[in-house]
């Protein structure tokens, strides 16, 4: 708000020009739009641009800092812990595709009407909303030997001799952590994907139940082309979220016993070890890596979804059609 | 004849039953691990030691871990705290993001498609790394163990109530405007006196939103936020758990009860507009 005095302050000496429209308009513009464009530059784009010259030192966070010229990064590709961490990304790739799973089966059957649907919506939902730091504790006691996953299991029948050291044995602790990342996201996919199957044409539905076509057919004719772009997307930015994965490893294992994926030791050696030039190059990495990516799914969305757009009105009347055609198969069976 | 709608009959049946067990199933997943912990909340340290984890605790009136897990990690200090960023970031964060919304949407103008995707490319890049390089220039600005610092951070980019609020700006006609420029109300009259009481259900959408983010965000709270005793958040509170105090779960989950109540409350309350705040953001963005 400050600013925009100063700005208006030179401009007196064309006060009609400020009095008119256009004036309004630019001196509008302005003031409400330096705040958040000075907060986006001092916290985003300058550290950004500081990230990438720091990648060319040797530093601290304070200190003498010396220039190393491309070192960092030949270091961040030839030491192990750096740029192999990025092979952790798969388990946590696999576990959004069984999440994106579980979340669109769920959905599918919570957007039919099931008796207590809202409270199942709310209990699956409500981990989404845990702090990460209580999601730590929650899970390092919930994997603790003997305890809660445990005790269930020796529910079930299990032995507990059978059983491994869920965040200690190194074949297993990976599918625990990121076994937490699906519990906590599950309950927020599947309720966008409630919205999404919520906003198709309720009549749909019910011309579809009438005509007799099974949940199954519903799902397939009804549901899944209207959700497609949804789940296109999510399964998209499940990519990129899995490159770059933190949460888990840094909450519940600290990264010990080989759980450390890139983000955690890039954390470790920024914030612990104050490498802070290898740490911005191993940023500056992935960043890379991740805004190919982006630009490859954008490319792949034009390609797949552009001419969908276009096609929208044929692709609803080839679904009628095919609902048609099922409604007919059924009525035909049933007479 | 007879035989198909027997078998569509038993067809649904099946379909219900496998419907239920899975909803029961996945619902238990869900609550497990959250549940297990309250009743550990509940048990004395001799109780805790002797007993399986999953055995019911003997009473449930025994408050006892939960007051001592609140004096222990300083919660009350951490609910004030909390209580200060929160009002101030939302405050702060519908007044600007509102404004740019406002002229995003209302006014073209050369580089308005520019601003747009500088602020959906920086929510693309991925919190951690920023701070690597955005802890020096917190530090430079005097912003560490500052809640002004963290809240003025807080405040920054925030591309989904940007995008709730454009929506909502769409949808709101145009003649609106057009008529109050003709009576002769200025820019700002517009938008303080016209638009922005119509602007009301995005506003409470997108604050709860962010609310629940910004009462659960720990990452940038621990990193800027160091002095424990002072100006830490609930969930940075919880830290003083790591440590010696690290296998007394029945104290920490005491605390970690403690910490998710306010989000817990916010849930019940407001569970619509949670869903369709999350469904309006996720499709835009």
């Amino acid at each position: 708000m400050a600013n925009s005095k100063q700005i208006a302050k030179p401009k007196r000496s064309f006060p009609d020009w400020l009095r008119s429209r256009d004036g309004q308009k630019v001196l509008v513009m302005v003031a409400f739009m330096i705040v958040p464009l000075v907060l986006l530059f001092v916290f985003t784009y300058l550290p950004f641009g500081q990230m990438f010259g720091f990648s060319f030192y040797n530093m601290k966070y304070i200190g003498a800092r010396k220039f190393v010229g491309l070192k960092n990064y030949s270091k961040v590709f030839s030491r192990k812990d750096c740029f192999g961490a990025l092979k952790l990304s798969l388990y946590y790739m696999l576990g959004s595709v069984v999440q994106l799973g579980i979340a669109l089966y769920l959905a599918t059957i919570l957007s039919f009407k099931v008796k207590g649907g809202n409270v199942f919506k709310g209990l699956m939902f409500f981990p989404f909303l845990i702090n990460g730091i209580a999601i730590g504790f929650i899970f390092k006691f919930f994997y603790t030997r003997g305890f809660v996953f445990d005790t269930v299991l020796q529910w079930c029948g299990f032995q507990l001799d059978n059983l491994p050291y869920w965040l200690r044995d190194q074949r297993i602790n990976n599918f625990s952590l990121v076994g937490t990342s699906v519990w906590r996201y599950f309950g927020q996919n599947m309720v966008l994907f409630i919205g999404a199957i919520m906003s198709v044409d309720s009549e749909l539905y019910e011309a579809a139940t009438l005509d007799g076509a099974n949940r199954f057919q519903q799902f397939k004719y009804i549901i899944l082309p209207s959700i497609k772009t949804i789940i296109t997307l999510n399964v998209i930015l499940s990519i990129t979220g899995s490159l770059s994965a933190f949460e888990p490893p840094y909450v519940i294992t600290d990264g010990a016993n080989g759980t450390g994926t890139y983000f955690v030791v890039m954390h470790e050696i920024a914030h612990t070890q104050q490498k802070v030039g290898l740490a911005s190059a191993m940023a500056i990495v992935l960043l890379i890596i991740i805004l190919i990516v982006t630009g490859l799914q954008k490319l792949f969305f034009k390609y797949v979804f552009k001419s969908g757009e276009d096609e929208d009105p044929r692709a609803a009347i080839k679904r009628e059609k095919q609902l048609a055609r099922i409604s007919s198969r059924k009525g035909g069976a049933a007479v | 004849m007879k035989k198909t709608n027997e078998q569509a009959i038993a067809g649904r049946i099946i379909w219900m039953i496998i419907q239920y067990v899975s909803l029961l199933f996945f619902s238990f997943v869900a609550v497990i691990p959250v549940v297990s912990c309250v009743i550990t909340a509940f048990k004395t340290d001799t109780e805790y030691q002797n007993t399986n984890v999953m055995t019911l605790p003997e009473s449930w009136l025994n408050f006892e871990n939960y007051i001592r897990a609140f004096d222990k990690a300083n919660m009350g200090r951490g609910f004030i705290n909390s209580a200060i960023i929160l009002v101030c970031v939302l405050l702060i964060s519908t007044f600007i993001g509102t404004q740019l919304a406002y002229v995003l949407d209302r006014f073209k103008f050369f580089g308005n498609g520019l601003i747009r995707n500088l602020f959906l490319f920086a929510s693309q890049l991925p919190g951690v790394a920023m701070q690597v390089a955005l802890y020096e220039i917190m530090y430079k600005l005097h912003f560490i163990n500052s809640m002004v610092g963290y809240i003025i951070l807080m405040c920054g980019t925030d591309i989904i109530s940007i995008y709730i609020y454009i929506q909502f700006f769409e949808n709101i006609d145009y003649s609106l405007d057009e008529s109050a420029i003709v009576d002769g109300a200025n820019y700002f009259t517009i938008f303080y006196k016209i638009l922005l009481p119509l602007l009301k259900p995005a506003i409470v959408t997108s604050c709860i939103l962010k609310g629940v983010g910004t009462y659960n965000e720990y990452y940038c709270a621990n990193l800027y936020l160091q002095d424990k005793t002072r100006v830490n958040t609930v969930a940075t509170s919880l830290y003083t758990f790591v440590g010696p105090l690290g296998s007394k779960y029945n104290l920490i989950c005491a605390g970690v009860i403690i910490s998710l109540l306010p989000a817990l409350i916010v849930f019940i309350t407001c569970q619509k507009q949670i869903y369709s705040g999350l469904t309006q953001g996720a499709v835009k963005g």
